[in-house]
């Protein structure tokens, strides 16, 4: 996995272009919540400590794309909330960027760029272009800088079209790329997207994708992500983090992690006439045959077989009326994944 | 009836959990009663202890029974409806198997009901402690005084949803809140009794339901009236009780009706 | 520790080359130019809304009008109230007003923090690299405020002439000095009840008592409250400092006890003051946010 980089910080630089510090190092990070819950059958309420994260240890490169996976209240808005210096953490340290998040937030502030996918940045009452003029005078930006950049936005994510709509009259596919593009405005060294696709259509999920794989082999950012969609992580990422009830139950390489995890996809073919189980390659296999030999479902992974290799299988035997594919959810990876760690 | 009594009582609940922002309301009702006293002692005490019929006392019992009412008559206004309205939620409510001003006054009253005790009640005690009180002396006048007390409550219920009710027709009606609220506090005797009014104004605050809000309650209330004296008043309050509901049911329907024609 | 002290790599000018440094669009943006571009973003954003605003403004000036009506009954009724008689309580009236009214503009919403921190708005804002307090200010700039200021402006300078004002060097500068002071004090007393939210998110109308209830004492001759409240809001929250004290200046009355009349130019120090208070309190509130967590 990544070996700490940090032995001889000054001494001997190799490259002066290989940076030895890490751009994201969470070592033993805590953080608990107070709250107060409602006693049963009574009016008073109690102190209660939550631990939301519960020593949390990584260490990411510059450079490298990390996708941080895991159920509901898992832990990961807790950890991105620390990250960006919003957060105090209650035990463990960490350093973004070589910097304290809390105590260094303004600075640190400039050197990353976060979309909160449920949160917008925007300003609501104003054409899209006023939000970039604010954000390029809150960063600081020449105008020569926020020119350039900003054209180089508006056409890797498409904005031209409404550039001086307001905000609010945007649709959610419109106003996501526009978040993202107020996130990268400044050029940012980091960049950590939280849930940025949810409730986008495929085309707009797809459209940002490529606009972010693009941006980041431009710039050689950092990328930290947390999702429910697996196709971000598989389309954007090279790392793959899953944590569970506040720790880290899997970090390693995305390949490993598909091998790992065995066949997880679902391939859903109605047939113009009934067939018996169909012969099918690699490690495929029918899950089940429905409507009287119509319905085939058909189990297979992601890592080893493509979706039109296993159609053209298929088509060579059979005539398929429909197809439907089943995506695998994050959710049912990650319940795997507990399931062997025995965390479930 | 049970539905009305099951949202009554659920508003009244609803209202006792919100503790912090009650003790907040207590607070600062409290202090603007000691700058409302003060001003008022002041004009007091430069008459000669006396003017146009209050004394120090009544002075004082006027304006903590003041701050008592403004809770639960929410002197302020409310947005419920008009967001409602705005937001096309309204006829979700109009499609509910009871009337609709009278689930709204269900839970106004229970609302109502709750703001007095938990933030009406305790500036009042305050105030009694600090500047004291002039009670009345005929029990009497407790039974009308909650009567009056009662409509006065129905009366804001019923023009605060009038003026929500005008969303119907207005884009935006804040503004209307603002002016609405502006006028109430002036003419319902909120921030000083109408008798102290020049006679020009004193006409027009007695032909509006305003004084029949805050300053007929406080009257009875405080027994600067007796309840012979009451009586007459309390008419007044049931007359325009009957007015403004009449114009709310109209305006609910014809509202209704535009909102049909426009389909939404 | 190389790589932060590295301008942006991949920022489209190279900074190796400053040769034209003279070219504004090569300049970064100025802490007054980014001031000015918040909050001239807010003005247009309000601007687009033109019918609502013309009703607020008017609303504000119907509610400035009841208030001093209510003064104006009292002075129907009896010659002086606080040992002022009617014009001289419209200067009181109309400089309070006044200041009350810009203060309450750039900075009247903060108090409705408590909203930003249970929507989480509050996060999105500490992502950015500029202070909080400046971005709230710029985001709730409520131009509808305006009313009052307008009404106020007109009621000052008008009962300064009626009530005899003697016009010097020093004293007109004290008249103008008077209302930003008074703004400025507002300003930190709308920033010490938005902070406060910090800890009681559900307190709001905690804040009303110091902003609102300050505007209603600052608006009022100082000498109508018993020694105690006066001492409160001369020492505690300087609220008679705006515009009762300074009025006594530049009328040349003589000050009840507490207030002496020379008060009236302790308007400034005591902005300074308190806002040094609402700094520390709004500072480890910030504090308090990012420690305990939305």
């Amino acid at each position: 996995m990544n070996t700490p980089q940090q032995i001889t910080p000054d001494q001997h630089a190799p490259e002066p272009s290989e940076p030895l510090e890490p751009a994201l190092e969470l070592s033993g990070l805590r953080r608990d919540y107070v709250v107060r819950a409602p006693v049963p059958g009574s009016r008073r309420r109690r102190r209660q400590v939550v631990r939301a994260v519960d020593d949390i240890s990584l260490s990411i490169r510059p450079g490298e794309a990390v996708g941080f996976v895991g159920a509901n209240g898992a832990g990961k808005s807790t950890t991105i909330k620390m990250m960006t210096g919003i957060l105090t953490p209650t035990g463990g340290s960490l350093r973004v960027l070589g910097r304290e998040p809390v105590a260094e937030r303004k600075q640190l502030a400039r050197e990353i760029g976060v979309v909160f996918g449920q949160r917008s940045q925007l300003w609501w009452d104003l054409p899209l272009r006023d939000s970039y003029t604010i954000l390029g005078a809150m960063h600081r930006l020449t105008d020569r800088q926020r020119d350039a950049r900003l054209e180089r936005l508006v056409d890797g994510l498409d904005l031209g079209a409404f550039l001086g709509r307001p905000v609010r009259q945007l649709s959610l596919g419109q106003r996501m790329r526009g978040e993202v593009a107020a996130a990268l405005l400044h050029s940012p060294q980091l960049v950590v997207l939280d849930e940025p696709t949810i409730g986008l259509d495929m085309v707009s999920k797809e459209g940002l994708r490529r606009f972010l794989r693009e941006d980041r082999a431009e710039r050689g950012t950092t990328l930290f992500l947390t999702t429910h969609d697996m196709n971000d992580v598989e389309r954007l990422c090279d790392r793959i983090v899953v944590v569970n009830s506040g720790t880290v139950a899997y970090d390693g390489p995305l390949d490993s992690f598909r091998a790992h995890l065995g066949a997880p996809r679902e391939l859903v073919v109605d047939l113009a006439e009934p067939a018996a189980a169909l012969s099918l390659p690699g490690s495929a296999e029918t899950a089940a045959v429905e409507a009287d030999g119509i319905r085939h479902r058909i189990r297979f992974s992601g890592a080893e077989l493509t979706v039109p290799a296993l159609l053209s299988a298929i088509g060579a035997q059979v005539e398929v009326r429909d197809l439907s594919l089943t995506e695998p959810a994050i959710e049912d990876l990650v319940r795997e994944i507990y399931g062997r760690s025995g965390l479930a | 009836m049970p539905t009305y009594w099951s949202i009554a009582s659920a508003s009244f609940r609803q209202y006792s959990t919100y503790r912090m922002a009650t003790a907040a309301g207590v607070f600062t009702n409290t202090i603007f009663g000691f700058i409302r006293a003060s001003i008022l002692f002041a004009a007091i005490t430069t008459a000669g202890g006396e003017l146009s019929g209050y004394t120090i006392a009544q002075a004082a019992t006027y304006v903590w029974l003041g701050q008592a009412l403004l809770a639960p008559i929410e002197a302020f206004g409310t947005r419920e409806v008009s967001q409602r309205v705005h937001q096309g939620e309204v006829a979700v409510d109009l499609l509910r198997p009871a009337s609709f001003l009278g689930l709204y006054y269900a839970q106004k009253l229970g609302r109502s009901a709750f703001l007095l005790l938990g933030r009406g009640i305790p500036p009042l005690v305050i105030g009694a402690l600090v500047t004291g009180l002039a009670l009345p002396e005929d029990p009497l006048s407790y039974l009308l005084g909650a009567f009056s007390l009662l409509a006065a409550i129905t009366l804001a219920f019923l023009a605060d949803m009038m003026v929500n009710l005008a969303a119907f027709w207005l884009i935006e009606t804040r503004g209307l809140t603002v002016v609405y609220t502006a006028v109430m506090n002036l003419l319902s005797g909120f921030l000083i009794p109408i008798l102290w009014f020049p006679d020009w104004l004193l006409g027009i605050a007695r032909a509006t339901p305003f004084p029949s809000m805050i300053q007929t309650p406080i009257d009875t209330l405080s027994g600067r009236i007796t309840p012979l004296e009451a009586l007459p008043l309390l008419g007044v309050q049931a007359g325009w009780v009957l007015v403004l509901a009449v114009a709310a049911h109209l305006m609910l329907r014809l509202g209704v009706r535009s909102m049909e024609v426009q389909g939404g | 520790m190389a790589e932060n002290s590295r301008p942006r790599s991949s920022a489209p000018s190279d900074p190796s080359t400053p040769s034209r440094r003279s070219d504004p669009s090569d300049r970064p943006v100025s802490t007054a130019r980014m001031v000015w571009t918040l909050y001239a973003s807010r003005i247009r954003s309000q601007a687009s809304f033109r019918t609502s605003f013309v009703s607020d403004s008017l609303g504000q000036v119907l509610i400035v009008g009841t208030e001093f009506l209510e003064l104006w009954v009292i002075l129907s009724q009896v010659s002086t109230l606080g040992g002022m008689t009617l014009p001289q309580v419209a200067v009181v009236y109309g400089l309070g007003a006044l200041a009350f009214g810009i203060g309450d503009m750039l900075f009247g919403e903060i108090d409705g923090l408590s909203s930003y921190i249970k929507s989480g708005r509050l996060e999105t804002l500490l992502i950015r690299p500029v202070p909080l307090l400046l971005q709230i200010s710029s985001l709730d700039l409520s131009l509808r405020r305006i009313g009052r200021i307008v009404v106020g402006l007109a009621m000052y300078v008008t009962a300064l002439g009626i009530a005899g004002f003697q016009p010097t060097p020093m004293l007109l500068m004290l008249a103008v000095l008077a209302p930003l002071a008074g703004a400025v004090l507002f300003g930190a007393l709308f920033t010490m009840a938005g902070a406060l939210q910090f800890w009681l998110v559900d307190g709001r109308e905690f804040a009303n008592a110091f902003t609102y209830g300050g505007n209603y004492v600052a608006t009022t001759p100082g000498a109508v409250f018993a020694l105690p409240m006066r001492a409160f809001f001369t020492f505690v929250i300087p609220a008679t400092l705006i515009a009762y004290a300074p009025t006594l200046v530049l009328l040349d009355l003589p000050g009840p006890a507490l207030i002496p009349s020379w008060a009236g130019w302790l308007g400034l120090p005591a902005a300074v003051l308190v806002w040094i208070v609402a700094g520390l309190l709004w500072r480890s509130g910030v504090r308090r946010y990012t420690g305990a967590g939305g």
